[in-house]
């Protein structure tokens, strides 16, 4: 039994090592990082967009998080915008960060293409705008009515996209995300960014 | 910054300090004596030079040439059958998850060529069949069949029977109500967001209490154990099951880790899971199944406990490699590069080991479906952990990163290296568990083909396309429509490889059913009762 304690209480103290300089000291670090005063929290809206963006899963093709362009130039020279830094994510919990670019990346959609108009768009099926592209169309974000009542947000499809009949109208939630992907828009300056583009290295 | 690297400093100088002491203590102490001794605990007496292989019918099973050796052989039958029931429950339930995530994944796969594949309701949305494969795989099958393994192995190495084995039992039902659970929150839409961290936290309750019912028989069972030397398949088991229940636990804290230094928790927690849980459990039953199948110990013992240390040191600090030019700071993405470079110590040594046992043996591969299958896994932990290593390197990690280079990858260290070495452990463990022979050998190799092809046809397209998309990705002048394009048939392609894959899986889940149904060509008597029969006649 000793020989098998002292290897568990070993390898327990192991992770212990590693959960104070991956967990602990990152955590303590990136806390004390100041927060861009030009950055503004979610509105009620644009959080529940946010869980929307959760809950179908677009973190799984889409980051939030351009590199610098001393390291991987095509993140800036592509329209993504500047090196994120800590304090940009500030108000997000959970991070949505995102390991994969199946499609582009989104930390500053918003100022990419600011039309609401052109984001149900492309929520509503993808293909209306890009061809080719292999985005899931979101169809179950939308209504199918016989005629839009007061207030209903109408995406307008262009032929043969639309319905044969009656209009497309989206729901709370397909409003929601497409405020917070507009939302998305981190063209102010970060204040713990050095001034220079130029490589560090 | 400058505190932060003041503490590092000193952390690293503590460190090399308590290191170097233990390095003069162990020497002190002959810890490095344990030789080739140690290595042939896991053989019984006299039955070194002979094979054990239960998949395999040819084989005569060794049987003891007296009558010590004889109830040597007995009392691991007693073993084996100590843990059935528990071995059992978690055996049959990752295979159920298996299958059930192998279906998920086709789907997914499906979906990134056929946009419009199954589009009209939001539960099979990509978005949400995609995670639910991950879990399934990650969390049902490979967990499950990992601690499934565990359970029979353990017994047989502390050559007694397995006690507690009803909280083992009781865990694995907890453990699949937390898949069921989690599984249909993701569907639902209540997925919390992190990427192999899907599961809501309230669900997530269930898994620390179904793994920590696990580790109370390994714990009774240790205490009652009846060797001298803990042979190394039980340190990389006993170390997994600590490791995981703390790693879950702490990376599913709610409302704690919020935006950038969530992401460090998360792929800390990710690459983990990988390193730390199913990469021990993978390897520690390959140093069990070679050697035993050959009937010859591993080359270096002492090579073994080095690999083990080393694996427990450098791969817990390796996940932030999946933020190389993230919001995070620099210190930390190079403290884990170097950590992954470093992996290649472990990788080296139990590679020497594996792969050296193996020498002037390959032509056992032919005939045991066991050792095919257990071997080309421990070859392909080899090959992916070492492509790990180099995809760690800013150098090469700026093209990798974000593209589907990374997806192959991960199938190569999560299948071609994981699954199929627990596909041999199933092989191994049914017939000793059922006393029954598998029914139709003819299925293991149409399983091991199909599985083999369709891993190939999966990774390779993927791996090249990936590296395609990545260096393209890096220059603006390739618009990013003609980048998905581009990558449209490695991802038709995977669609194929995954679908035989499934197709695999299918053989091997009737299998494994009709096995349990007792069906084909059984045999009577528990293989392991004839040496008793012979013993009396002599």
């Amino acid at each position: 039994m000793k020989g098998a304690l002292a290897i568990m209480v070993g390898a327990a103290l192991i992770l212990l090592l590693a959960t104070l300089t991956l967990v602990v000291m990152p955590y303590l670090q990136m806390s004390a990082e100041q927060v861009p005063p030009d950055l503004k929290p979610y509105t009620d809206q644009q959080e529940r967009g946010r869980q929307v963006y959760i809950a179908n899963g677009c973190v799984y093709c889409h980051s939030q998080q351009p590199r610098d362009p001393g390291f991987a130039p095509g993140d800036r020279n592509r329209g993504w915008g500047r090196p994120s830094v800590p304090g940009d994510y500030a108000y997000d919990q959970p991070h949505l960060l995102g390991t994969m670019r199946t499609g582009p990346d989104l930390f500053n959609v918003g100022a990419r293409l600011p039309s609401i108009d052109w984001q149900l768009l492309h929520l509503y099926n993808p293909r209306v705008v890009y061809k080719d592209s292999i985005m899931p169309s979101y169809p179950f974000l939308f209504r199918h009515v016989d005629e839009a009542a007061e207030g209903d947000k109408v995406v307008y499809l262009p032929a043969p996209y639309g319905p044969e009949s009656g209009q497309i109208v989206a729901t709370e939630d397909a409003l929601a995300l497409a405020e917070y992907l507009l939302a998305l828009d981190h063209t102010y300056p970060a204040p713990t960014l050095p001034k220079t583009d130029e490589p560090k290295e | 910054m400058t505190p932060t690297i003041a503490i590092l400093l000193i952390i690293t100088f503590l460190l090399s300090t308590v290191g170097l002491l233990l390095l003069i203590w162990s020497i002190a102490n002959n810890q490095f004596s344990h030789g080739q001794a140690a290595a042939r605990t896991i053989f019984s007496p006299g039955e070194e030079g002979h094979s054990e292989d239960p998949a395999l019918a040819a084989e005569p099973a060794f049987i003891g040439d007296n009558t010590e050796q004889a109830v040597a052989i007995k009392a691991r039958w007693t073993a084996d059958q100590s843990s059935r029931t528990a071995v059992l429950a978690w055996l049959s339930s990752a295979i159920f998850w298996l299958v059930l995530g192998s279906f998920f994944g086709l789907i997914s796969s499906l979906k990134m060529h056929l946009p419009e594949f199954l589009i009209s309701s939001e539960f099979l949305t990509f978005g949400r069949v995609r995670p639910v494969h991950l879990n399934a795989v990650t969390y049902g099958w490979a967990s499950m069949a990992g601690i499934g393994a565990a359970l029979f192995l353990i017994p047989r190495l502390f050559k007694t029977s397995l006690a507690g084995g009803k909280y083992a039992i009781m865990g694995s039902v907890i453990w699949n109500i937390g898949l069921v659970l989690g599984l249909g929150a993701i569907t639902l839409g209540l997925s919390d967001g992190e990427e192999w961290l899907e599961f809501p936290w309230q669900v997530d309750i269930l898994f620390v209490v179904g793994g920590a019912l696990c580790a109370i028989p390994l714990l009774l069972t240790a205490a009652n154990r009846k060797v001298e030397h803990l042979y190394v398949t039980s340190w990389y088991l006993m170390a997994a099951l600590v490791w995981f229940p703390i790693l879950f636990l702490i990376a599913n804290l709610p409302y704690t880790f919020p935006g950038a230094s969530g992401a460090t928790v998360n792929w800390w927690f990710a690459h983990n899971v990988l390193g730390l849980w199913v990469t021990p459990i993978g390897i520690g039953i390959a140093y069990y199944m070679i050697p035993k199948i050959l009937g010859r110990p591993i080359i270096s013992y002492q090579l073994s406990l080095i690999g083990f240390w080393s694996l427990a040191l450098f791969y817990s600090q390796v996940g932030i490699h999946h933020l190389i030019g993230g919001p995070i700071p620099t210190w930390l993405v190079t403290l884990s590069i170097v950590h992954s470079v470093m992996m290649s110590i472990p990788v080296i040594t139990v590679a020497i080991n594996h792969h050296g046992t193996m020498m002037g043996n390959f032509g056992r591969l032919k005939d045991s479906p066991t050792l095919r299958f257990v071997w080309i896994g421990a070859l392909m932990y080899t090959v992916a952990s070492l492509q790990g290593s180099m995809e760690a390197l800013r150098s090469i990690n700026v093209i990798t990163h974000f593209t589907h280079y990374t997806v192959a990858h991960a199938h190569l260290g999560m299948y071609a290296f994981l699954s199929f070495i627990l596909f041999g452990a199933v092989y191994f463990i049914m017939p000793r568990l059922t006393n029954w022979e598998w029914p139709w050998r003819k299925l293991i190799s149409l399983h091991f083909w199909l599985v083999s092809i369709g891993i190939l046809i999966y990774v390779v397209p993927l791996t090249i396309a990936g590296w395609k998309q990545g260096v393209a990705l890096l220059d603006a002048a390739m618009p990013f429509m003609d980048i998905v394009r581009m990558t449209l048939p490695a991802l038709q392609a995977r669609t194929v490889g995954g679908a035989l894959m499934t197709l695999g899986h299918l053989v091997f889940a009737f299998h494994f059913v009709a096995m349990l149904m007792h069906r084909g060509a059984g045999n009577e008597q528990p293989t392991l009762f004839r040496p008793v029969v012979k013993e009396t006649a002599q």
